[in-house]
């Protein structure tokens, strides 16, 4: 098992015809990811490595019983697709564009939720199952050296850091179940307390390595979820940027991350974390070795 | 984007809220003609984008006209947060009776926007957003603010009768403004009740989406509004430079970098690693010369450009090139643009301070072109962590060219 994503994932991308969205279907299909169609308006008839190209999602899903999409459109573009695909009965959505207006995410997600589809990013790198499927960036053409299947649930605020933590893992000889860029805005469809409640009932699934950063409240509300007996199978939390509550009022990277006062800073996430049961690691070094004494192994 | 005071109201009253009488002014002359259409008391407002003006001297207020030219031009000659003052918002004081506020903002764990209204005023949205006390209304986007919330949270507050029609139809005009320029914040601190029973915005903070500013650019021309992309201090020499080298061409990231007074150039990335790897160096002791971010596979003279500068900043005595395990960007180019700044420069790579550690997209070619001119690199199976403390201690023993 895994969450989400597996083999059974039918996959569209929409933006196909994009440079990033060609040369990342080549990657996902490689991968042995079931991709059936993409959509780019005013371009049907078009094939992108063998992929059919539709103008419209309806026709995409009708011709090839899609369930999954990925949303690789310009900003300007993205609600309208997302809508789209949601109209159409795809059921798990990953947005891997960046920089959308705050309005139109959050009517994206308001829609995607009253219809109860599973909305991963905006500003995603991806979602891998490893040995199943994968959509998106994570991984490159270096995929196999980085994941494998195994017990270890990645959900991370960054892309990057997601593929650094499989690595790490990897390494270790730890693999991975479903490993999930979640997306490094303020405000994204599905958060960590959304991805544990799938972690916590998939048997595949032993424990997880949770990847946080300064700047709003999602690691207090896993925190919060976890303390509640919401999860119950091990977690290990890192967290990047600790300079940064040093450095209050300060954007650094995403755009999530930025600390006013005292909300949103590491100290008091890894509190909330730590009381809440969690092994909060202060290298990055530590991930694997912690998480592999926590899985007995 | 923040708008500065006098820009918010602009948007305020042409919404229909009340703003004080007032009027904006750059030097005393021009002080000096605004005040003879004013009454007397007076309020002082320095224009700057900066919080809790009021506690550091931006807010004055002039009792009569022969204080005027004092408080105007000692106004005009200092600073708030290192932000020089240039302009001065002259208003009517107000009789105030009570003091409200009221912001709209998104909510990051409802994913949906939130009114929030406050009997006191004085506090600024975060603490609003995250305190108790305060009432709060979640919007949906299809059905928006309907009146009848508008008017049920002026009751949470304990308002009645003409306080309490007021207040919603403010409310409503605000979730109207805030709704049609793509705001983040939208907020009115203090929303004064006055001694004669009117209400008006005394203090507004607009905040306008930088993503969504593509479409609200000429919107806020035609409303008398700049577009200014930086926030915050003034960018430093050696940041706008880095901007320009980002610009060279659209492939890629390699310029959002902030500047720091330490000894260890980094070239570091994506997002989420380059916190990872700042911290990592601080945590061994190190002093970071910048904070970058490389992403999205910029290309090789961009890259290169980002190198050449860090090797030129005065005092930088080794370079830390650190990245995740990389799925878009090439290890390749990175490897190839770093070698030729160092060639362009000439500057012998082989002693210099320097530490490589990346891997993924084509890692193999990236490490025989490292092996070719004899550059330390660590590889997958050594992680960020390992490379940051091997920088530090480099500088620390070798200490510079």
């Amino acid at each position: 098992m895994s969450i989400l994503v597996d083999e059974n994932s039918r996959i569209i991308i929409q933006g196909i015809t994009g440079r990033d969205a060609t040369t990342m279907s080549k990657e996902m299909m490689e991968y042995g990811a079931n991709v059936v169609g993409g959509v780019t308006p005013g371009k049907e008839g078009l094939e992108v490595h063998g992929i059919p190209v539709y103008d419209c999602v309806k026709d995409a899903v009708a011709s090839s019983s899609a369930n999954a999409s990925v949303v690789s459109v310009p900003p300007a573009f993205a609600k309208d697709a997302i809508l789209e695909s949601v109209e159409n009965g795809i059921k798990v959505m990953l947005v891997l564009t960046e920089r959308i207006p705050r309005q139109d995410v959050i009517e994206a997600i308001e829609f995607a939720n009253s219809h109860g589809v599973y909305m991963i990013g905006p500003n995603s790198g991806g979602i891998i199952s490893p040995g199943k499927t994968r959509l998106g960036y994570l991984g490159g053409n270096e995929i196999h050296r980085t994941f494998f299947q195994g017990p270890v649930g990645i959900m991370s605020r960054s892309g990057g850091m997601t593929t650094e933590i499989a690595n790490l893992l990897t390494v270790e000889g730890l693999g991975q179940s479903t490993a999930v860029s979640i997306g490094g805005d303020p405000i994204i469809g599905m958060t960590y307390v959304d991805y544990l409640k799938l972690f916590e009932k998939d048997p595949e699934t032993q424990g997880i390595v949770l990847y946080g950063e300064p700047g709003g409240m999602k690691e207090e509300s896993a925190a919060e979820f976890i303390k509640g007996g919401g999860f119950s199978k091990p977690v290990v939390a890192f967290f990047g940027g600790k300079f940064v509550d040093d450095m209050p009022g300060k954007r650094f990277g995403h755009a999530s991350v930025i600390v006013q006062g005292d909300s949103g800073s590491i100290k008091k996430k890894t509190r909330a974390l730590k009381e809440g049961g969690v092994a909060v690691v202060e290298t990055y070094s530590e991930i694997a070795p912690i998480m592999k004494k926590l899985l007995n192994r | 984007m923040r708008l500065y005071e006098h820009e918010g109201k602009k948007l305020a009253q042409s919404f229909g809220i009340a703003i004080p009488k007032g009027q904006m002014t750059e030097s005393w002359d021009e002080a000096k003609n605004a005040a003879k259409n004013l009454r007397y008391p007076l309020a002082l407002k320095a224009q700057v984008l900066s919080g809790g003006r009021g506690k550091r001297g931006g807010i004055r207020f002039c009792d009569e006209e022969k204080d005027l030219e004092a408080s105007v031009k000692e106004m005009l000659s200092e600073k708030i947060d290192q932000l020089e003052i240039n302009s001065i918002l002259i208003e009517e004081k107000l009789d105030i009776e009570k003091e409200y506020y009221v912001g709209i903002t998104s909510d990051e764990g409802r994913k949906k926007n939130v009114i929030i209204l406050s009997e006191s005023g004085g506090i600024n949205v975060e603490e609003a957003a995250a305190s108790g006390k305060v009432k709060k209304k979640y919007t949906d986007i299809a059905y928006g603010l309907p009146g009848y919330k508008a008017k049920e949270i002026s009751k949470d507050i304990g308002l009645s009768g003409k306080a309490l029609m007021g207040f919603s139809n403010i409310i409503s005009r605000l979730y109207q403004l805030y709704m049609q320029y793509d705001a983040t914040i939208a907020e009115i601190n203090p929303l004064v009740l006055t001694t004669d029973g009117s209400i008006v915005a005394v203090d507004m903070r607009i905040d306008i989406d930088d993503d969504a500013l593509f479409r609200q650019k000429d919107k806020l021309i035609s409303m008398g509004i700049q577009i200014r992309e930086e926030r915050g201090r003034e960018p430093t020499p050696l940041e706008m430079k880095a901007k320009k080298v980002d610009e060279i061409d659209h492939r890629g990231v390699a310029g959002r970098f902030v500047e720091f007074d330490g000894d260890i150039g980094l070239i570091i990335g994506g997002g989420g690693a380059s916190l990872c790897i700042f911290d990592s160096i601080r945590n061994y002791g190190g002093k970071p010369a910048n904070y970058c971010e490389i992403g999205g596979n910029p290309t090789v003279s961009k890259l290169k450009g980002l190198t050449k500068l860090l090797l030129t900043k005065p005092g930088i005595k080794g370079i830390g090139v650190i990245t995740n395990v990389l799925s878009n960007t090439r290890v390749d180019l990175i490897a190839r643009a770093v070698i030729l700044a160092f060639m362009e420069l000439e500057i012998d790579i082989q002693t210099f301070p320097i530490i490589f550690r990346s891997a993924g997209s084509y890692e193999k070619d990236g490490y025989k072109i490292l092996e070719k001119y004899g550059i330390k690199y660590f590889n997958r199976t050594h992680s960020m962590d390992e490379a940051a403390k091997h920088v530090v201690s480099m500088v620390r023993e070798i200490g510079g060219k």
